[in-house]
């Protein structure tokens, strides 16, 4: 399995000076089979880059959307492949209670907001997806819900290479008194448990996260204490503020992992960031 | 044991939060979690009796209408919106592990989460001023 980071910043794109060295795209992460099977973890702005970089014999591709959220799907308009008449494109993303899924993506991808309707688009075929297991390729996908703002679905993705846990957008501390709490009611933990890579929420400092709590998203410290809790391998923080700058997320990161001296080892979710996880440990 | 499912993860933390009296079930009756509130009402801290099969605590609480006469497993409001999946409202008296009758009235309803579905129950209650 290969994960390649296209987009970690979270919100809205952050393009800029600033931030040249994590990125200013939002939510895209690619994970390739060792089958050839092509996943795609959300459609945020990074996903226009990566669609220019999948392989012109592409017949297939899956697109798993955690919720729709703008800084998740902004993308999709500008992804080369649904402009490609030879190439299927699957979309998963959570059932709602009112609205289909192709409603839901339609209140974007249609005018005003966009020029091309979602039907215009070549080969989409949708799939709403609530609590389960479901196969793609050679990757064992497992669904849940997960604390943050709307329904919204966090991913673990299993191979015989190893497993994958994609939770972008994701407040596990809402709630408990004392956090970390009890694994059996901890949002996440079953998604989480023991995987070789973990991509985790981190969008804010322990200060910010003070006057931010219930906005659906973890500070670096929590997403540092649920990488213990479900005994990961390897964690990557991932969905950065905006306004945090480059400087800002080298020096938080280095401060936290001196405090903290985490079991797991840390990767900062940098734009074009790459991993291999071949059964071996996972490396960047 | 696995996690439990979000809905149930947020109604926990949720009345852990409130200062009205709550207890949460699974779809099987099974009790999760009552709040601090509520252990005064039930006479017993959930951090001692932890979590109980249906049929522990429909018996180990001694649950009577208004006129005294015990009800049966399938009168109790909390079973009532477990199997019908609909709200219940009713005052009746309780007497908790602390062997005190008090009268209470209390609303419960089903708790159905994202894609219908069914994930429990939940009672809401509140001592009366007799």
């Amino acid at each position: 399995m290969k994960v390649t980071l296209w987009g970690t910043r979270g919100s809205v794109p952050a393009p800029g000076p600033e931030t040249l060295k994590y990125g200013g795209n939002t939510s895209c992460v690619e994970v390739q089979g060792t089958d050839g099977t092509a996943l795609v973890l959300d459609g945020g702005t990074g996903i226009r880059r990566l669609g220019a970089h999948l392989p012109d014999s592409l017949e297939r591709v899956d697109i798993l959307l955690t919720h729709l959220h703008l800084d998740h799907i902004q993308g999709l308009g500008f992804f080369g492949p649904l402009r490609r008449s030879e190439v299927e494109t699957h979309i998963w993303g959570p059932a709602s209670t009112l609205h289909s899924l192709r409603e839901r993506l339609s209140f974007y991808l249609s005018p005003p907001l966009f020029p091309v309707y979602i039907r215009d688009m070549s080969r989409i075929i949708l799939h709403e997806i609530t609590e389960g297991e479901f196969q793609i390729g050679e990757f064992k996908i497992t669904s849940a819900f997960v604390v943050h703002l709307d329904p919204t679905i966090g991913f673990r993705i299993k191979s015989p290479s190893g497993t994958l846990t994609y939770l972008p957008d994701h407040e596990p501390a809402l709630g408990p008194k004392e956090y970390p709490f009890d694994t059996r009611w901890t949002s996440g933990y079953d998604l989480a448990i023991g995987a070789d890579l973990l991509i985790h929420d981190c969008q804010y400092t322990s200060e910010e996260y003070k006057t931010r709590v219930g906005w659906g998203h973890s500070s670096m410290s929590d997403a540092f204490k649920f990488g213990e809790l479900t005994q990961v391998k390897h964690l990557v923080p991932f969905h950065h503020d905006p306004n945090h700058t480059d400087d800002d997320l080298d020096r938080l990161l280095d401060k936290k992992i001196q405090a903290s001296r985490p079991t797991f080892r840390v990767t900062p979710g940098i734009e074009g960031t790459k991993f291999k996880l071949d059964g071996a440990g996972p490396g960047p | 044991m696995g996690q439990q499912e979000i809905e149930l993860i947020l109604s926990r933390h949720w009345s852990s939060y409130l200062n009205t009296p709550i207890f949460i079930v699974d779809p099987q009756g099974n009790l999760l979690f009552y709040n601090e509130p509520a252990e005064s009402i039930l006479g017993r801290r959930f951090a001692v009796t932890g979590e109980m099969t249906a049929e522990e605590w429909s018996t180990i609480f001694n649950i009577t209408d208004e006129d005294h006469r015990l009800l049966e497993p399938h009168e109790l409001p909390l079973n009532i919106a477990l199997q019908q999946h609909r709200p219940v409202y009713r005052r009746l008296y309780l007497a908790g592990l602390d062997n005190v009758q008090r009268h209470i009235e209390t609303v419960c309803f089903p708790l159905i989460g994202q894609a219908d579905r069914f994930l429990g129950a939940v009672a809401v209650f509140w001592e009366l001023d007799d």
